[in-house]
């Protein structure tokens, strides 16, 4: 089983050469940390600049550079700043290569619950509903089960919706899955992980084709 | 040159009336136009509707207006981290209308670009598209949204001069060139202050043509969110 930073190794062998990338919070912003440093990347945050870089050395943080978690960041060579509507017309316009993001819950025809859990928290969606509703590559990087044990992969999202018919990949502690018409197409386990082990974290339809190898970390 | 420059943020706020609608720049505490909430919690004034992409925190930001029960609506896209806030809206004591953060950037853009709405794919089949109109282009489908209409907007720049032109600094750009325009009146502070052709034409960010008035922030805290660091070594 991996933890979270495993998690997020393991998208980060997703990120080719070459990509515009758009991390969300929690999870997804560890990927950062394990891209090949032998490939070119540009990291964007929907708040405002893209090159984004590690945190700032201690004392030398800027109030006037944040990434979209609100953290001091820094830049690389070759970053550049914008305001939001040119940041959502890299989003929309599908000039980010691949987005990376967070979920609640999603369920096997590709849906997302991320923003609201009516009567308990409503945080907002923040740039999530862009995001989805216009990126063609698109990991949901999550715990397969919450902090009750039940299922994350369901056959239907219960909370409130993000978008719809939108994810097609999911990196989780036990697992990495396609999102297929039939319902989620498991790829990888985790690193000691059994097939029935995933078959009993998953509510939603899951399929298992042949041979499932183990995650190269 | 047309002049836009005035003395501080009691002249730039003039007309400002309860009930009116603002929009405010800013994401998080980053870039947002920290003397002229000052103003509006000094003035007092309430039942305001406010388009800000987050709401502060609990003593700071837009915070302090909530503090005071001066906004009876807000609308943004994310509002963590502001217990104020969240216990206002679960009470009922404050309307809030959640908007995907692309899309409030877009329907000021709008506003000030002149289309009275827009398309866009964000929100389709949430509830963020419920009662609006949806429509079908090249197989997918967008939401229809309407421009705002705004009485001021409040506006942070990094730098400005007295024909109104504006520069920012880093990612506390974010929603204020949107905004600028967007609303009857816009009102722009900025750090530093200086005549007309002191600020090289080729690097304004924003034309003084979407600026009434400008005036220099007394003071900037530029509070700082989340300090995440490197040690040093």
């Amino acid at each position: 089983m991996l933890d979270k930073n495993g998690i997020a190794k393991r998208i980060a062998k997703e990120v080719k050469d070459g990509y515009y990338v758009n991390l969300g919070i929690g999870i997804p912003t560890l990927v950062a940390n394990f891209v090949r440093n032998d490939i070119s990347v540009e990291f964007q945050s929907e708040n405002g600049v893209l090159g984004m870089g590690p945190f700032p050395i201690d004392g030398e943080e800027d109030a006037d550079l944040i990434n979209a978690g609100k953290q001091t960041i820094t830049t690389l060579p070759g970053a550049s700043f914008f305001d939001s509507a040119l940041s959502f017309s890299m989003i929309r316009g599908k000039h980010v290569d691949l987005t990376i993001l967070g979920a609640m819950e999603v369920s096997e025809n590709g849906d997302i619950a991320n923003w609201k859990i009516p009567g308990k928290m409503v945080k907002g969606m923040g740039g999530a509903m862009d995001l989805v509703a216009s990126a063609e590559n698109i990991i949901v990087a999550m715990m397969h089960t919450n902090k009750a044990g039940e299922s994350k992969l369901l056959k239907r999202c219960t909370l409130p919706l993000t978008g719809v018919g939108c994810v097609k990949k999911i990196v989780t502690n036990l697992a990495v899955l396609e999102v297929i018409p039939e319902g989620f197409k498991l790829l990888e386990r985790a690193p000691g992980v059994s097939v029935e082990a995933i078959q009993n974290a998953t509510e939603g339809e899951l399929l298992v084709e042949g041979d499932i190898p183990e995650m190269d970390l | 040159m047309i002049h836009k420059g005035v003395k501080d943020a009691q002249e730039a706020l003039l007309g400002v009336k309860d009930g009116m609608t603002f929009m405010l720049g800013g994401f998080g505490l980053c870039g947002i136009p920290e003397n002229a909430i000052s103003e509006l919690v000094r003035l007092g004034i309430s039942n305001l509707t406010c388009i800000s992409n987050n709401a502060g925190v609990d003593d700071f930001g837009l915070g302090l207006l909530l503090q005071k029960h001066q906004i009876k609506k807000m609308i943004s896209s994310y509002v963590g981290e502001n217990d104020e806030f969240e216990r206002q809206m679960l009470s009922g004591e404050l309307e809030v209308e959640l908007t995907p953060q692309g899309t409030l950037a877009e329907k000021c853009r709008a506003a000030q670009a002149g289309f009275p709405a827009i398309y866009t794919p964000a929100g389709y089949g949430t509830e963020v598209a419920e009662g609006k109109e949806t429509r079908e282009f090249n197989g997918k489908m967008y939401v229809l949204e309407y421009a705002y209409e705004a009485d001021f907007a409040f506006v942070k720049a990094w730098k400005g001069d007295e024909a109104g032109n504006l520069i920012f600094k880093g990612t506390a750009r974010n929603f204020n060139p949107c905004m600028c325009g967007a609303a009857k009146i816009t009102v722009a502070e900025v750090e530093e202050l200086v005549p007309a052709g002191q600020l090289d034409p080729n690097e304004i960010h924003i034309p003084g043509i979407f600026v009434q008035r400008i005036f220099q922030g007394k003071h900037y805290e530029k509070r700082i969110e989340q300090r995440t660091v490197r040690p040093r070594n």
